[in-house]
């Protein structure tokens, strides 16, 4: 018997191996080079010099940083609240059945599938000021159009905007949790007299809110993980008005060959997520009802 | 039957206009690109514009493949897809048959460490495994975009393994009876029953690679190596006033995984909806 147990356990590791070999070798020792490195001034050929906690330092008395962390924070203001609504209620209106269910559904998802490069060229061209398709819409309601990616003000929310186009991933994702919401707790409702409204906040809602923890948290690390849309479409500009975190963090490491100073800011980005994420997950007791929470142990 | 109130009905049609509604708009931008792919130069800019060109162009599709030679582009994404998918299905397939079916001396706790992994954002990693692959003489190969990506991922492997649980331990059970061993079974047994999730893992990693910018912009310098991503980014570089040729390289690049897309679509939708439940 234990012969086999052994066996098992040789065939479990080796089977893990793949994964666990993987781990250690480009996240692990790669996770603490990233450390050490963020303490050294790191140059590609001179190699490393311990400087402490200068490079940590540093960041905090450049503009660009606060620069780059203060587009990127707008951004996600905007944009994960956005989304999240939007996404919301597209996924309401999918879930209602009718024969174009599965039309209307495949449709919407279809822009989330193109790639980052393709979709930031195509709306590089809609936001054209002069010959875009959508400075042509505004003019035909009367509106003259802001010069959108060539505009200080305007190029952030053009972002933003841009990202709207693909909200149909999250829709899938609530739809998923629409559909696990039982029928009967709708069939009761309204045998109780109660209206759709009254359903939607006393049910769909609160049954929601795992889903909406979900899309909430990785809308959060997304909207942080910006790259492709700022490095194509604008670079950064102008006047640096889209000079997101990541792209701050490219420019620095690989542009500029700073890597100890890049590592340090690749460090800074990671507390952040974590403590985004830690403070939605504090703060998910109070608003995110789980159905099988209270039934304990035993089923 | 019981026929449909008036109020049903009302429901059913407002939300298809409201959906009809949304999705011309989401639609329209595809109808511009595609009307401006087919333009000349000079229709290109004109305003107000002109939906159906006076002539259509089907040649600026020509032009702007060879252009840059995209063909090249094309068959280096498909080299990584195919050397990625191979090892990544194998892999995570691997790894995810242990942690649902063999028993193993600290499983729960790699377990719980492979699921906390999925929190480290990758820019932690960035650096140093540039570094890392400069010291090995990897830059400007394919192996840094080929290699790591061959292991096993946490998200596979935990979405593989969750499929491995709904399938019968019976099965395991009769196989070993009749004479297979630990792997036999997974090959022979458990992997055909798998290729909804293959399917999954496969359609991912096509779609990620096809898409993936940020790599191939640090790991390639050579043009004749450039994946499709960043061979648009060049061509937009390029030639960044001829608008038609470029909407036409751009939507040229669309259509693989419109197509990918339009094949597989209820596993990928399938596949996020599983994914979004386990927040």
């Amino acid at each position: 018997m234990s012969k086999l147990r052994r066996k098992e356990n040789i065939e479990g590791w080796i089977g893990i191996s793949p994964w666990l070999i993987g781990f250690i070798l480009f996240q692990l020792i790669p996770i603490g080079m990233s450390l050490y490195m963020s303490f050294t001034d790191w140059h590609i050929t001179r190699g490393a010099s311990w400087i402490g906690l200068e490079n940590y330092k540093n960041m905090f008395h450049t503009q660009d940083f606060w620069i780059s962390l203060r587009v990127t924070t707008l951004y996600s203001i905007m944009a994960v609240p956005l989304y999240l609504v939007a996404g919301l209620i597209l996924s309401l209106l999918l879930n209602v059945n009718t024969r174009w269910s599965h039309f209307f559904r495949t449709m919407y998802y279809m822009p989330s599938v193109i790639s980052g490069v393709a979709s930031a060229i195509l709306w590089i061209w809609l936001f054209n000021p002069e010959f875009g398709l959508i400075n042509y819409f505004l003019r035909l309601l009367g509106i003259k159009g802001p010069r959108w990616l060539f505009d200080e003000k305007w190029a952030l929310p053009a972002i933003v905007l841009m990202g709207l186009w693909g909200i149909g991933g999250n829709a899938i994702i609530y739809l998923a949790g629409l559909r696990n919401i039982p029928s009967v707790l709708y069939e009761a409702a309204e045998i109780d007299g109660a209206n759709p409204i009254q359903c939607f906040f006393k049910i769909t809602l609160p049954l929601l809110t795992p889903t909406i923890f979900f899309v909430l948290v990785t809308g959060i690390i997304g909207s942080f993980q910006v790259f492709t849309q700022a490095y194509l479409m604008t670079n950064g500009g102008p006047n640096k008005a889209t000079l997101f975190y990541i792209l701050y963090l490219y420019n620095e490491a690989f542009r500029g060959q700073r890597m100890g100073y890049g590592s340090a800011l690749a460090w800074f980005l990671a507390l952040i997520i974590l403590t985004l994420t830690l403070l939605v997950f504090k703060s998910s007791p109070l608003w995110v009802y789980y159905e099988g929470e209270r039934r304990g142990e035993a089923r | 039957m019981i026929k449909k109130s008036t109020r049903e009905r009302l429901k059913i049609w407002l939300t298809n206009f409201l959906l009809i509604l949304g999705l011309i708009i989401i639609m329209l931008p595809f109808a511009w690109v595609l009307s401006t792919a087919l333009k000349s130069p000079a229709e290109t800019f004109k305003f107000p514009p002109q939906w159906i060109p006076s002539e259509f162009r089907w040649d600026n599709f020509q032009k702007a493949l060879t252009f840059l030679p995209f063909h090249k582009f094309f068959l280096n994404t498909l080299y990584i897809i195919f050397w990625v998918s191979l090892g990544g299905i194998f892999s995570n397939m691997v790894a995810a048959y242990s942690f649902a079916r063999l028993r193993f001396y600290g499983r729960e706790v790699l377990f719980m460490i492979m699921l906390s992994t999925m929190m480290i954002p990758y820019h932690v990693t960035l650096i140093p495994m540039f570094v890392l692959f400069q010291r090995l003489g990897w830059i400007d190969t394919f192996k840094p975009l080929i290699i790591p990506s061959m292991f096993a991922t946490p998200f596979f492997t935990f979405l593989a393994r969750q499929y491995m649980m709904t399938i019968p331990y019976e099965l395991d059970e009769a196989a070993r009876i009749d004479g297979c061993n630990t792997w036999q079974i997974l090959f022979k047994i458990l992997l055909p029953l798998c290729k909804p999730v293959i399917t999954i893992i496969s359609v991912f990693t096509f779609l990620d690679i096809w898409g993936d910018f940020l790599g191939p912009l640090i790991y390639l310098n050579d043009e004749s190596k450039y994946t499709i991503s960043l061979g648009l980014a060049l061509f937009r570089g390029r030639f960044f006033t001829h608008w038609n040729l470029m909407m036409a390289a751009s939507l040229v690049v669309c259509i693989p995984p419109l197509i990918i897309y339009y094949l597989a679509q209820d596993y990928i939708i399938g596949g996020i909806a599983s994914v979004g439940i386990k927040g």
